[in-house]
Formats: structure tokens, C-alpha cells, sequence
């Protein structure tokens, strides 16, 4: 059967969920084998979960160079290990770094590239992407006509389903070839011990309609009453009240969860491109004339500040 | 000795209209206006910074798209950069990223530069991989994703806010630079260089005068398809209450009833 190759996304020692989601969609075009890089020590957990989630090999390769130089570590093994198995197609979490690696692996192995698929399907010649473009107004499916296709996929597009393979592992020597940017340092963010954004199957984001850094105490409350990660429109970070890594939007992070709660938020079309394709959008806004009322299943027209913590308490009582 | 800065920008459909797709399923730009890539705004303003603060450096604006991207060229020209190269070519319609990269790679090469800077991604492709790619193709480091850079002496330096990280990178020059939204608010042109922007040199290259093939890029050189587009089914009209004091309420009967609580 077809070889799918799938980099594996790990942070902490542990597989992201996104990884899981692509090991899923790769089982629908192929066989999936499993790439994990830079490990360390929790390569052969991370294997072993690969494994569970129908990775029938599992590639290890390891070295100082992982951490220590940009991007170009990764596409130096990806290729190497996508030449050496003839695989039928590459799969890479959609994130800043995942694209970029995808990229440049394609054009080493002289492949097309697709970016940001939110669904993969087999077709008669190779697999079938669908892109959600302009701020999701549009469903665009494509293919890849040159060589193995590397597909990029975005988080959340698929439900991870266990199916135990035999996850053996290969251990590989790559071949570097630097010419990279030196990580002089790196700061692991400090976790909030809420769901990762693009993960989460709710997020609940604060706007400008939040008013100041401690109005985001109703829209955390909230949150945390829903198990949910906590979003952020531009006005809101830009005015300081809440940190960038939890923007939504064409600028921040795409998140396309179960539910997304939009608090305080006028709903601009660069907000939207981050959001729009939510399974089910719920807006709380007191101006009833704003445009993201125009993609809700639910809307309530009112103060922010009574409606959250309303419907926390509720949430709580249940 | 002079630093030669490149930026490359993008001419796209403005964001706010009515975006769409033309019959052969390429981005319809006739329909809407188009403009300077907003994000491509911070690479010109990170070029413009940089010059400053060097003793000699000179800033060449890049695109490659058709007539009408002379706008983004202009804009740039009027928020400060020294000359402008536009590569236009009726082949080059429809190309997707690798042609495209291609292009920018043999036009960089053809201008010649010690740093290239790009935005973080264009405003309709989205892609974010063109830097990437320009790297790759030039063999050269790629210092991307920046909130923060700086030239120092023979050093480009850089803060990288990643997804599970922040990064301090650095890299010899020549490379391949892209900032993000957050490196820094972007100028608006003046008058006076709304002026001066009309004098500045804008150099018109093709294909041949790259030594592309015409095959090698465009709709039919791509090595991506597009098979189908359609529009989203606008969402159907969602139920909007007014608070009358039991919104909270009245939102925690919905989220039961789709079994969120
Ligand atoms: C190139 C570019 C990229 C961008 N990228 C992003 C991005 O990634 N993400 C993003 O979000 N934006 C982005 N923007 C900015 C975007 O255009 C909007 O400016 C921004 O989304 C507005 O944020 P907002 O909805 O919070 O604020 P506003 O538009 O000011 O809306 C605030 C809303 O809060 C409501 N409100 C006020 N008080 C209350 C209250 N007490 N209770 C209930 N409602 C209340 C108001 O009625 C209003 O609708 C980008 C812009 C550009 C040009
Ligand atoms: C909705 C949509 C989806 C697409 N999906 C794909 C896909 O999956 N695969 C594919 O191969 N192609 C795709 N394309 C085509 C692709 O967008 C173009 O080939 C484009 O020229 C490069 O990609 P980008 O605009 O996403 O650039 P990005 O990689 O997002 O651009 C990053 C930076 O590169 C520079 N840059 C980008 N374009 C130019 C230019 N023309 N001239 C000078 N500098 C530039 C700018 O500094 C920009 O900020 C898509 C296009 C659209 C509109």
C-alpha cells in the first residue's frame, strides 16, 4: 500500500493533537508512517502513540541541530527519509514552522505544494485538498499534478481515531545541511493550563468590547466553566489586554473548534478569517447592527458583562 | 560599502471587497480594487528602519504581478524605498507558489542584494512559505516570522514568536528576512514622498530578460490544480434575542440544547 508520510508535531514530550488528526486523514489515502524529530528521550512514547494511531513505522532521527538551527534541520530529514521510501504523499500540521518546512521540502523533491487544507480525500490521481479561502468564503479543492504531494493541514480538521499499527521503530541518520539560522535562545511559552488555541474544541475570545485587561477575568471565567482556550481579537492585543499568541484571526492563530464565543467583537473580515469555519459561532455584542451577528447560530444582543458572567453561573449551577 | 536591501511585495485584491474567482478558477482581479499587500507594509517599514539606522544602504522594492501591481510598487516608493523592479509578463498569470518563488529567486539574483525582507504572508494566497521558498532557492538562511529585527554589522538578528516558543535567531548576511504584524506599526506616506515617489526609478523586466521559460511558470507550468471552487452556502440566519436580563440564561439554554453543557 501507499506510503503516507506524516511529520509528527511534539511539544513537552508529548504528540500534539494535530499530529493524531493527520495520521487519521493519512489512513484514508494510504498506509501512515510516522517522522519524530528532536525527541530526545520521549521519542519512543511519542512512537508508541504514532503507533496507536496507525503509524506501521515509526522514523526517528535525533541531534543537536533540531533545536539548535531554524527550519532547515527538519527539511534535510523529511526529504531524505521521503526519497529513500518512495512515499505516495508528505502530510505537515499547518502552523508558521510546519509550512515552511513543507515548503521547502517540496521543492527538493521537485513536488507541488498545497498549504492550510481543512480535508483530504483520495482521488483517482493522488489525494483531493480542500482549501477554505477568502476569510472562508470560498471551498477551493485542488491537487498536486508535480510530484509527491506535500500537503499542509490545518488543526482541528479531522477527529483522531486510535487504530493500532505496529509503530516500528526506524531509527535514521540524517544528513544536514545547514545553512540555517542559529537558535541562540528559546523560551518555551509559560503553559496557562488552558487548551491549547488551535486545539480546543471551544474557544471563547474577548474584543475591544472587553474595555481593559482585567475586563478578560469574565471572558476566563467563562472559559474555564467550558473547558475552553481563551481568544482575542487585534483591538484587544494591540491595546495590551491580552497577549498575541492568543489572537484569532488572519494574523494570529486559525481555530476552527466546535464552538467559538465571540464576546465584545465586531467581527472584521480579518477577524473572521481566523474563525469562520467554527463548527457553531455564538456572538455577545450590544450593538445589534454588528457584522458578526451575520455568522452566528446564536446570537445575544447585550452587555458583555452581564451576559458572560450570567451564563457562567448557569453553566456552573448545571 | 552600500546595503543593498530587497523587499518583496505583493499586489492583492483588496480584503474588504467582494473577493472571487475568474473562469479559469484564478483570483478575479477585476472585480475588486487591489492594493499594496497590508502585511507586506511591515517588510517596507523594516527595510525603511534599517536603512535609517545604516550609514549607506538603499532599498529596492520587488514585485512580480501585472500592470496594475505598479501600485503596491508606488506605495512603496512614496513610504520611502529608493527604486522599484516590477517583473510583468502575461506567462506568469496564474503561477502557483514554486513558479512564483522561481521568479522572485531570479529576480532578486538579477537585482542583487545583501538582505531580502518579506511580510509574513500575502493577504490573498495566505500561504506564508514564499520566504521559504526564496531561501531555498538561494541557498541562503531564512530568518522568518520576526516580531523583532536588527542588522548588526555582518548579522541579521531576530525575535521569532512561535507557536509552543519565542526565539532569538541570527543569521550572516546575505539572507532572507520575513516580519510579522507585530515589528512595528507601519509608516504612512507624506506628501513630500508621495512627490518624490513619482521620480523614482521603476525598472519593467519580463521573463526573457530572467531567462525563465515561459512553460516553466503560469497556469500551465504549475504543479498544483485547482479542480473546483465554490462559494461557501451562506450560514443560515442564527437565532439573535436581546438581553432584557436573561440573555446568560437564555445562551445556556442553546448551548444545552447543541449538548455544549
Ligand atoms: C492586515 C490586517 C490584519 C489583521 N489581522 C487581524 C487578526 O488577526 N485578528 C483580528 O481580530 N483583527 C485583525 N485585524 C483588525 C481588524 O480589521 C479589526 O480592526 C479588529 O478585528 C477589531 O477588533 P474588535 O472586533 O475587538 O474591535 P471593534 O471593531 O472596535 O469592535 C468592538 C465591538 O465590541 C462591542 N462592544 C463594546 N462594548 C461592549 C459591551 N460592553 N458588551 C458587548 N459588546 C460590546 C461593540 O459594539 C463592537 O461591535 C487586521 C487588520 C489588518 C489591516
Ligand atoms: C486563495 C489562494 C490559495 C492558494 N493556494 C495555493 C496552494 O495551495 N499552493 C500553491 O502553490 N499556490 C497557491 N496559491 C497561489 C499562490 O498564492 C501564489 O502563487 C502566490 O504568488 C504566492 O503565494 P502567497 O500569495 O500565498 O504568498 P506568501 O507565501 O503568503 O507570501 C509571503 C511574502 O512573500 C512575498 N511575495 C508573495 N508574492 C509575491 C509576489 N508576487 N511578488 C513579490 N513578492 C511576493 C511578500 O513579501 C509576501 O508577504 C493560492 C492562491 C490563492 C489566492
Amino acid at each position: 500500500m501507499a506510503e503516507i508520510l506524516v511529520l509528527v508535531d511534539h511539544a513537552d514530550g508529548a504528540v500534539r493533537k494535530p499530529a493524531l488528526e493527520l495520521l487519521t486523514l493519512a489512513r484514508r489515502l494510504g498506509e501512515p508512517s510516522a517522522v519524530v524529530l528532536g525527541a530526545g528521550e520521549a521519542a519512543a512514547s511519542i512512537a508508541a502513540t504514532a503507533g496507536e494511531y496507525g503509524a506501521a513505522t515509526v522514523y526517528v532521527a535525533d541531534g543537536a541541530e533540531f533545536a539548535d538551527q531554524l527550519v532547515v534541520p527538519k527539511v534535510d530529514a523529511l526529504t531524505q527519509i521521503a526519497q529513500d521510501k518512495g512515499v505516495a504523499a508528505v502530510l505537515v500540521t499547518s502552523s508558521g514552522e510546519g509550512k515552511e518546512v513543507a515548503a521547502r521540502v517540496a521543492l527538493r523533491l521537485g513536488s507541488g505544494l498545497i498549504t492550510d487544507a481543512v480535508e483530504l480525500e483520495a482521488g483517482d490521481s493522488g489525494p483531493v485538498a480542500t482549501q477554505s479561502v477568502f476569510a472562508a468564503s470560498y471551498q477551493v479543492k485542488s491537487t498536486v499534478s508535480h510530484g509527491v504531494p506535500v500537503i499542509t493541514v490545518k488543526p482541528n480538521s479531522a477527529a483522531p481515531e486510535a487504530a493500532p499499527a505496529a509503530g516500528t521503530v526506524e531509527n535514521v541518520t540524517v544528513a544536514f545541511t545547514g545553512n540555517a539560522a542559529k537558535v541562540v535562545s528559546r523560551t518555551p511559552r509559560v503553559s496557562t493550563g488552558r487548551p491549547e488555541l488551535t486545539e480546543s474544541a471551544i474557544v471563547v475570545s474577548g474584543g475591544r468590547g472587553v474595555g481593559a485587561a482585567e475586563g478578560f477575568g469574565v471572558v476566563e471565567k467563562l472559559a474555564d466553566s467550558l473547558g475552553a482556550a481563551v481568544g482575542a481579537s487585534r483591538a484587544a492585543v494591540d491595546a495590551g489586554w491580552y497577549p498575541h499568541s492568543n489572537q484569532v484571526g488572519q494574523t494570529g492563530k486559525q481555530v476552527s473548534p466546535q464552538l467559538y464565543v465571540a464576546a465584545g467583537i465586531s467581527g472584521a473580515i480579518q477577524h473572521r478569517a481566523g474563525m469562520q469555519t467554527s463548527k457553531t459561532i455564538v456572538a455577545v455584542n450590544k450593538d445589534p447592527e454588528a457584522p458578526i451577528f451575520d455568522l452566528v447560530d446564536y446570537g445575544v444582543v447585550g452587555d458583555l458583562f452581564a451576559v458572560l458572567p450570567q451564563l457562567t453561573d448557569e453553566i456552573g449551577a448545571r | 560599502m552600500t546595503l543593498r536591501i530587497a523587499v518583496c511585495v505583493k499586489y492583492v485584491p483588496d480584503a474588504t471587497g467582494d473577493r472571487g474567482f475568474a473562469d479559469d478558477l484564478t483570483v478575479d482581479r477585476d472585480e475588486v480594487d487591489g492594493l499594496l499587500s497590508e502585511l507586506d507594509e511591515y517588510a517596507v517599514e523594516q527595510a525603511l528602519r534599517i536603512s535609517e539606522e545604516s550609514d549607506d544602504a538603499e532599498v529596492t522594492v520587488i514585485t512580480v504581478g501585472p500592470d496594475d501591481a505598479k501600485d503596491a510598487l508606488r506605495k512603496a516608493l512614496s513610504m520611502g524605498a529608493d527604486k522599484a523592479v516590477h517583473v510583468n509578463d502575461d506567462d506568469i498569470h496564474g503561477s502557483d507558489v514554486i513558479g512564483t518563488s522561481a521568479i522572485v529567486a531570479k529576480a532578486l539574483e538579477k537585482t542583487g542584494f545583501d538582505l531580502v525582507i518579506c511580510g509574513m504572508a500575502s493577504t490573498d494566497g495566505t500561504m506564508g512559505v514564499l520566504p521559504a521558498l526564496l531561501a531555498e532557492r538561494l541557498n541562503l538562511p531564512q530568518v522568518t516570522l520576526l516580531s523583532e529585527v536588527s542588522v548588526e554589522g555582518e548579522l541579521v538578528k531576530g525575535r521569532r514568536d512561535g507557536d509552543a516558543a519565542t526565539e532569538l535567531l541570527e543569521a550572516p548576511l546575505p539572507a532572507v528576512v520575513s516580519v510579522t504584524d507585530q515589528s512595528g506599526e507601519a509608516r504612512y506616506p507624506s506628501f513630500k514622498g508621495i512627490m518624490a515617489a513619482k521620480k523614482k526609478p521603476v525598472e519593467e523586466l519580463d521573463l526573457d530578460d530572467l531567462g525563465i521559460d515561459a512553460d516553466e511558470v503560469g497556469l500551465a507550468g504549475s504543479w498544483t490544480q485547482v479542480g473546483e471552487v465554490t462559494a461557501r452556502p451562506p450560514r443560515t440566519a442564527g437565532t439573535i434575542v436581546t438581553d432584557e436580563g436573561d440573555g446568560g440564561k437564555q445562551l445556556a439554554a442553546f448551548l444545552s440544547s447543541q449538548k455544549f453543557i
